[in-house]
């Protein structure tokens, strides 16, 4: 069997930042492996612009960001491997994948980043009411169709769900000529960044309903013809008498994503209320070597922190390979407390070789707060935030001299001031 | 004037199918329609998966006789049509004592008739099934069960009748039925057929077809189910079939594998209207609840798909497989409910030997091969049948649905069957290309263009299901 020292699953943001990274840290033998016909996922498919301010102090396109870490992966001569779907995976670290010219491959590795990405919510996981028809189709799919294959999946056409990707495509689809009549939005609040219900809906006089969603969708037809929308109470509770029809052949579903880790549940490695991996402050996970980053560990508002977070990720598999990573450390667990989501890394191991960001999302959106980072008593830190929305990933920096003699768990909170 | 066809069967369900197939055992001209686009797209899809033992039905009925004749042909029947089938056995469990008497009126009846069954008690169910409710009382287990996979059964069995020389003819809505000299005058919404003997297999429209030819004394009132379908990840939850005790209104929510390893939750059972599958929060709020009374830690956030089917039930209450009053060259097989797949096999017999032979002669067809070609299911392959299958045809290498890992090779190779399919849910059935967590999300407008590619249209042609349920509105350049 071939032997790799670091093996790299996709080449998404998150995978092509871990490579170029591991690289630039003294792991010479890369493989990636990317199952699409070329490097960059998801990214070729968001043609519009908002990305790389953070990474390149610039707004890019995705195709102009994926860009620049392709340039990097051929400048430093990193191998990957195209149109290579990995279809197994072990616990001592076996890659097994397939493709036309190389058939069936298993590649023992002694490093692995997961960088995976994630998928979206369907309609079968959401158990939307009514007819099965067509018409019914998730915003990234409709997005690959109209900017990869340069296909429109309707004329008149609800948004359900205001996160980032429903909102894009309700500017793209009208842009194209599609009538948008509105977005639903389940929750009394938006899922998605304030730039973009600017720029995507308000720009183009689209509703936006929040507190609403899709009660029924009706096509007996074969092809969606009503969909129809209700109010929902605090308890998100459907409230008869609300009912608003529209008119329509397409509803959009943009009713979030899930980290998309089969290859992780193979192996039964442990996974968390954010559906990816549970890992330590290096983005390992609890097996041995496998490392993950970006939306297959958490989903992320900005494609930016997805490559800064796969770069960690990538430093720490060289860090692994070199033996400098100790798995035998005593762990220390990070938990969310009142006010948050959820909360990254879920443990930390002793003696950090480098300071820790903790991730964190809100449960709602929230004024004026103190996020109290704690270890029993000890306040390892205090900083007050005057804003945070669940849309929005809230990153905070720990020197890792603060951590030295903490033993207990460690909880993140927040509290009004 | 036309060509008179022998025998022309309307519907291409599990009923209708099987019995082409039994039909294609001689030399006769047989064409099969079916309104919908696809073989097996109603009932015979969206359904439980279960092939019973026959421990339910009550003793004497036809659904107890074609049952265990039908249950002991499957073994036989999945080899040469090439279906995953597994003989799990099923548990009906008692949670309460007093349902206790009822396990034992259920083991009296399964002996009669003739289905071997064996009652457990708490330890034992406990033994086989450790993640039931603690507080089960004791099970009737039932080993011959078995879960299938449907749509293959049903696309297998029409694949093969039509390499048997079978006419299958897709989205022919029968209108109309006649009878002018001696021969009966079928119209559909595109053309006119003419046959000798016409066999009424039209499932939930059984009852509107026969109308057609005389009056009746029965009607179907369709009973909807609907189902919860969980992805694979769950090893282990339950290893068998698990029911609750029967009622009036059927079997009850089970909790099931599925043959692909996923986890079926369900049916709920209520009146509706013949083309209603639709879903709804209330019902599947009342599935969960009463699926967790049997197994607690059911993973429902891992719920891939909901859906719904409907049951052919019939005001008799027992299947109906009979020559019309007025003429016995028309045939009907309605009341095709649950357990219809079972039975199925069975049925198609009876009705081929002892209700077609004495209308018209059977001669053997001296070409009649019951298998079809095995299709290559990558995933299930050793990897040495794997690497040979890649090296034979390197499409079995190119993965094109991410979930469930099914290469390019065998959307092809379904292609190439004399049932192919038409849309993406018919490649769907026939691979599990888009059968996944991610529901098509990745693999779908893959599978579109090599649709459109493969029949030479538009991507605007390739239906999501049914005729009509296009997914492309326009393209939006010049296709290059």
């Amino acid at each position: 069997m071939k032997t790799v020292d670091l093996v790299v699953i996709g080449s998404g943001a998150a995978g092509m930042a871990a490579a170029v990274e591991a690289k630039k840290n003294g792991v010479d033998d890369i493989l990636i492996l990317e199952k699409e016909e070329r490097l960059g996922g998801i990214l070729n498919q968001c043609i519009h612009n908002g990305f790389g301010l953070t990474e390149f102090k610039e707004e890019l396109t995705g195709p102009e960001y994926l860009q620049r870490f392709v340039d990097q992966v051929k400048e430093l001569k990193i191998p990957y491997k195209l149109n290579s779907q990995v279809i197994d995976l072990s616990k001592d670290k076996v890659v097994t994948y397939s493709n036309k010219e190389d058939g069936l491959v298993k590649i023992q590795a002694k490093a692995i980043v997961m960088a995976t990405g994630c998928y979206e919510r369907n309609a079968g996981a959401i158990m939307l009411p009514g007819d099965r028809c067509s018409g019914v189709i998730t915003a990234g799919t409709a997005q690959r169709y109209l900017n990869i294959n340069g296909l429109m999946v309707g004329k008149r056409i609800v948004i359900l769900g205001s996160g980032d990707i429903g909102l894009i495509m309700a500017r793209r689809l009208t842009l194209e000529g599609a009538k948008v009549l509105c977005v639903s939005e389940l929750m009394p609040y938006s899922a998605g960044l304030n730039r973009n219900i600017q720029q995507c809906l308000i720009d183009f006089n689209i509703p936006l309903y929040l507190s609403r969603t899709v009660s029924k969708v009706v096509g007996k037809n074969g092809r969606l013809e009503k969909v129809i929308l209700s109010a929902v109470d605090d308890k998100l509770q459907i409230i008869p008498g609300t009912e608003m029809e529209f008119e329509c052949d397409t509803l959009i579903l943009s009713v979030g994503l899930i980290p998309y880790i089969s290859l992780l549940n193979y192996i039964d490695c442990p996974t968390s209320s954010t559906r990816g991996a549970v890992v330590n402050q290096y983005m390992e996970t609890m097996v041995d070597g496998i490392f993950t980053a970006g939306n297959c560990l958490h989903v992320h508002d900005v494609v930016d922190f997805v490559s800064d977070e796969a770069r960690l990720a990538g430093r720490s598999a060289a860090l692994y390979l070199q033996n400098k990573i100790n798995n035998s450390e005593n762990k220390i667990n990070i938990k969310p407390g009142n006010g948050l989501s959820y909360v990254l890394p879920q443990f930390i191991l002793e003696n950090s070789l480098e300071d820790i960001v903790i991730k964190f999302r809100v449960r709602r959106p929230v004024q004026d707060q103190i996020v109290w980072i704690k270890s029993g008593e000890t306040v390892i830190m205090k900083q007050i935030k005057p804003v945070m929305i669940p849309s929005e990933m809230v990153m905070i920096k720990i020197a890792k001299d603060k951590l030295v003699g903490i033993k207990e768990d460690i909880v993140v909170s927040l509290e009004d001031r | 004037m036309k060509q008179i066809h022998d025998v022309l069967i309307i519907g291409a369900g599990v009923t209708g199918t099987m019995i082409a197939r039994e039909l294609s055992k001689y030399v006769l001209d047989v064409v099969i329609l079916d309104k919908n686009n696809d073989a097996g797209d109603a009932t015979s899809s969206a359904n439980s998966a279960i092939i019973h033992s026959g421990y339910d039905p009550e003793p004497g009925t036809l659904k107890a006789k074609f049952n265990v004749l039908g249950n002991a042909k499957y073994p036989k029947l999945v080899e040469e049509l090439d279906v995953p089938f597994i003989q799990c056995g099923s548990l009906t469990i008692a949670i309460e004592d007093e349902q206790l008497p009822v396990l034992k009126e259920l083991a009296e009846r399964s002996k009669i008739n003739g289905v071997p069954v064996q009652l457990l008690n708490k330890e034992e169910v406990l033994k086989m099934e450790p993640n039931i409710n603690p507080e089960v009382k004791g099970a009737l287990f039932a080993p011959t069960a078995g879960i299938i996979d449907p749509f293959n059964l049903v696309v297998h069995a029409m694949e093969n009748a039509i390499d048997n020389g079978v006419t299958f003819l897709r989205s022919q809505e029968v209108l109309d039925i006649k009878k002018e000299n001696d021969v009966y005058k079928v119209k559909t919404n595109k053309d006119e057929f003419y046959a000798k003997i016409v066999i009424n297999a039209a499932g939930v429209f059984s009852d509107k077809i026969a109308q057609m030819v005389e009056p009746i004394d029965w009607a179907i009132t369709p009973r909807k189910g609907e189902y919860f379908l969980l992805d694979h990840y769950a090893d282990g939850l339950v290893n068998h079939t698990i029911f609750p005790l029967p009622s009036k209104k059927g079997k009850g929510v089970l909790v099931s594998q599925t043959s692909s390893g996923n986890y079926i939750v369900g049916p709920s059972s209520e009146l509706a209207s013949p083309d209603d599958v639709s879903t709804d929060g209330e019902t599947l709020g009342n599935i969960r609840r009463a699926a967790t009374l049997m197994v607690p830690s059911i993973p429902f956030n891992q719920t891939i798909r909901v859906f719904a089917g409907e049951r052919a039930t019939c005001t008799r209450h027992d299947f109906i497989i009979e020559y019309a009053k007025s003429d016995k060259n028309f045939i009907n097989v309605a009341g095709i409910e649950s357990p219809g797949l079972a039975s199925s096999p069975a049925i198609a017999e009876y009705v081929v030997e002892t209700l077609v032979r004495p209308l018209i002669t059977l001669k053997s067809n001296p070409k009649f091969n019951p298998c079809i070609k095995k299709y290559h299911r990558m995933h299930y392959l050793s990897e040495e049948e794997q690497q040979k299958a890649i090296a034979e045809d390197s499409d079995f290498g190119e993965i094109i649905c991410n979930c469930e890992h099914i290469s390019l090779g065998e959307i092809k190779e379904a292609l190439s069957r004399s049932c192919p399919p038409v849309s993406i849910k018919g490649v769907k059935r026939r691979t599990r290309s888009g059968y996944g967590k991610c529901q098509g999300g990745f693999c779908q407008p893959k599978v579109l263009l090599l649709l459109a590619k493969h029949y030479g249209v538009s991507p605007t042609e390739i239906p999501l299901a049914e005729d009509g349920s296009y997914i492309i509105d326009h393209e939006i350049k010049e296709a290059k």
